[in-house]
């Protein structure tokens, strides 16, 4: 029996008298992708900070299964070991692409970063690597030298993309990685994050309101609503048959074009 | 010149001499970290030196003989005014040759002529974090230091060689230290980086508006930072010092007209000045 | 013969909270046991909860009570009680479903949606995708069409599309929810010829069909359910 890639256990955040999030509990399964879904102020984002070692839980535990040695405490393990962790084993996607980016330097840096950041030290080599990932998201290789500024936003998303799959993490958390693009660019980033989940095998936890963004990427989802987990399932399942009140609210408010 | 009186051995106080020195040791101590200390208002303004000055102030004793440099230059008003501040201050003994010199103020050079074992060359800095043009906040950049998580700073070589086909940072080329601590080896160019190298002298350099101390003790190693597939290089000139004739000593551009001509020379003076003394007596 | 599905007292109401807590029954206590080789048909009224028990079957829909035991990797798996993971393991190699309407994914080609379930079991691409066109060629999807989203593809066409998907893999259970619902009568034909092969090849099929014709070609069994 193999063991899940990350293990939470009543993982509560409060700020103050108000929750962030509370008695959150679950299994991820190496390739398994799951959605987190609810309005905004559901706790999903706080739950997802949690999760990437980004916030320290006020109670319960994050478990991560680190290569050779097993599930260990994230936030027991030592910083350097958590960095190298971030930086290599895991991805973090933000919704706004510029706070996962350096704007100041070019494209193929920007990709190259965690190649250098683990002791790449072939400028022949890195350049190369990155311009394969850029590549692999869609952006012309004569981009390579070009600053992100002068990028669309679908370019700069795939770009974040490029940089956090580069180092090919197990894990990657992104937090409403389509919010704020174009249908059709929303569109052409799903398929591309859908075909690179599927050929990495890559586990992921997608935070995002929209329903449609997690019937497409999730195989299974965890409903949120004031911090707690109302409803969790497969995802077609919690879609297509919602059991609490809430998911049932969710589903059918949702317009359909 | 004479000792002026009213001010204390080297204008600073001793308890605040103290302070610094404690904080010079514990540089020594962990070669290319920055100490913080309790920087002072100095007779001059920030960006003239008053990082160094504190430094100087802190270690010069009643025998030792001070040079300063601004550039490679002897004689310039900053030079000149810190040479003249110490001679005031401390009635010690000045000079402009680097051999002559237990103690070396310097801004942005190295001297050319090797130093030796038992000098100090106290370098005056701006900016000492290696890793600020990357991460402004100083509580991370901390971070980064303790863990050595330096992977970044080779961002800015990439975006270098990215841009315009080879590493272009000419100046406060950043090294390691010890193999340990990034440092920033304040604006000296990249020319005099090789000599901080198992220098024989102890480096000391003192930043004052960022009151930051660190220090590379004798014989220790300096690397700058490069790629396997584009190795550090020095600068070079395809001429000789028009005046000495150097080949072997990093050229300032003079502009000696407004036709366009111009000439290199040397920027050390003192080694210059020298060179052309020793031809002048064996003609 | 050994059954593929066997499904123990199980029960079924939609409880509506949007619409003030109102509770409508669909099937109570219901057993069924389908051998490999067999095509049951779930037939009754308008209502009855046929199509719940087919997404039951599948995972689709979460039964109140009872049990959905699945043959499945030499074990028997209860979907209703299994991990999200282990559902899908079951409908990556053993189960597969044919709705009524086609899910269609942007960007992705009619070839590779039909090829995908094979692709997901590890098959070649190349093998996958000349199972796929042989499939789509019997069912008259036009050749020029196989490299397009099938998005903008007629009603028709989409459902065949489906059915292509559905038949690509060979799983050992198959669930069908009126297949044919949208078809001519010579694509009717190709779809009776596939069940019929499936059940040659020792397929468990369960399906729900509208058509009578349809039906009484390819049952070997009837299920009731009364509403």
């Amino acid at each position: 029996m193999s063991a899940p890639l990350l293990r939470v256990k009543d993982l509560t955040r409060l700020y103050g008298a108000r929750v962030g999030c509370r008695d959150v509990s679950f299994d991820l399964w190496p390739g398994e992708v799951m959605g987190i879904v609810g309005e905004s102020g559901s706790g999903k984002t706080t739950l997802l900070s949690c999760l990437s070692a980004r916030l320290e839980p006020t109670a319960g535990s994050v478990q991560y299964d680190v290569r050779g040695q097993g599930l260990t405490d994230i936030y027991i393990m030592g910083e350097p070991r958590r960095r190298m962790l971030m930086r290599t084993d895991w991805g973090i996607v933000h919704q706004n692409p510029r706070d996962g980016l350096r704007m100041g330097v070019s494209a193929g840096a920007n990709v190259g970063e965690r190649l250098m950041a683990v002791g790449a030290r072939h400028y022949g080599d890195i350049r190369a690597r990155a311009d394969e990932w850029l590549g692999k998201v869609e952006i012309e290789s004569e981009r390579l030298d070009d600053l992100p500024l002068t990028f669309s936003g679908g370019m700069l998303q795939r770009l974040q993309i490029a940089r956090n799959l580069v180092t090919h993490p197990r894990l990657v958390f992104m937090d409403e990685p389509t919010g704020g693009l174009d249908v059709s660019v929303q569109a052409r980033l799903l398929d591309l994050l859908r075909r690179l989940v599927t050929d990495l095998n890559l586990a992921a936890i997608i935070v995002t309101h929209d329903l449609a963004v997690a019937r497409l990427l999730a195989h299974r989802l965890m409903v949120m609503k004031n911090g707690e987990v109302v409803e969790s399932g497969l995802t077609d399942q919690v879609l297509d048959d919602p059991h609490h009140p809430y998911t049932q609210l969710l589903v059918s408010s949702v317009l359909m074009p | 010149m004479t000792h002026a009186t009213g001010y204390n051995f080297a204008y600073l106080d001793e308890q605040t001499k103290r302070m610094i020195r404690r904080a010079i040791l514990k540089a020594v101590a962990i070669p290319g970290y920055q100490v913080p200390f309790g920087s002072r208002e100095m007779p001059l303004p920030y960006g003239w030196g008053t990082g160094g000055i504190q430094v100087t102030a802190a270690v010069i004793g009643a025998d030792d003989t001070l040079k300063v440099i601004d550039q490679g230059a002897d004689d310039t008003t900053n030079a000149v005014s810190i040479r003249r501040f110490f001679a005031r201050t401390a009635g010690i003994a000045t000079t402009e040759r680097t051999e002559a010199a237990t103690i070396i103020q310097t801004r942005h050079r190295i001297p050319e002529t090797p130093l030796a074992e038992g000098q100090i060359l106290v370098y005056q800095v701006p900016i000492p974090e290696p890793l600020r043009w990357l991460e402004p906040r100083e509580t991370e950049t901390r971070k980064m230091h303790a863990l050595a998580d330096y992977g970044v700073m080779h961002v800015k070589l990439y975006e270098d060689i990215a841009r315009f086909g080879r590493i272009a940072t000419t100046y406060d080329y950043p090294v390691l230290v010890n193999g340990r601590y990034l440092m920033r080896p304040s604006p000296i160019p990249k020319f005099d980086n090789p000599k901080m190298h198992m220098s024989p002298a102890l480096q000391l350099f003192g930043a004052g508006r960022e009151k930051r101390i660190y220090a590379v003790p004798p014989y220790t190693a300096v690397k700058s930072l490069d790629f396997d597939d584009h190795p550090f290089e020095v600068q070079a000139w395809d001429q000789a010092c028009a005046l000495c004739g150097a080949t072997d000593s990093f050229l300032d551009e003079v502009v000696t007209d407004d036709k366009g001509g111009r000439m290199y020379v040397c920027s050390d003076t003192d080694y210059c000045g020298r060179r052309r003394e020793a031809q002048e007596a064996a003609q | 013969m050994t059954a593929m599905i066997r499904v123990e007292t199980l029960s079924k109401t939609y409880v509506l909270h949007t619409q003030g807590g109102v509770s409508i029954p669909v099937f109570a206590d219901a057993d069924l046991e389908v051998a490999g080789g067999e095509c049951v048909t779930l037939h009754g009224p308008s209502g009855s909860g046929k199509s719940t028990l087919l997404r039951c079957l599948y995972g689709n829909c979460k039964p109140d009570a009872g049990a959905i035991r699945v043959r499945h990797d030499g074990a028997e798996v209860d979907i209703a009680a299994a991990d999200p993971r282990d559902v899908l393991a079951v409908r990556k190699h053993t189960m597969g479903y044919v709705s009524q309407f086609l899910r269609a994914i942007p960007r992705v080609p009619a070839l590779d949606v039909v090829a995908e379930p094979l692709r997901a079991v590890g098959v070649p691409a190349e093998t996958a995708r000349g199972r796929a066109a042989e499939l789509l060629a019997r069912l008259r999807i036009p050749e020029r069409l196989w490299a397009l989203a099938p998005a903008t593809f007629s009603g028709g066409e989409q459902q065949r599309v489906n059915i292509a998907r559905g038949f690509a893999a060979g799983h050992p259970i198959l669930l069908l929810d009126e297949p044919t619902a949208s078809l001519d009568a010579r694509n009717r034909a190709v779809v009776i010829e596939l069940i019929e092969e499936a059940k040659a090849a020792g397929t468990a099929l369960v399906g729900v069909f509208h058509d009578d014709e349809v039906r009484e070609a390819v049952s070997t069994r009837i299920f009731s359910m009364l509403g």
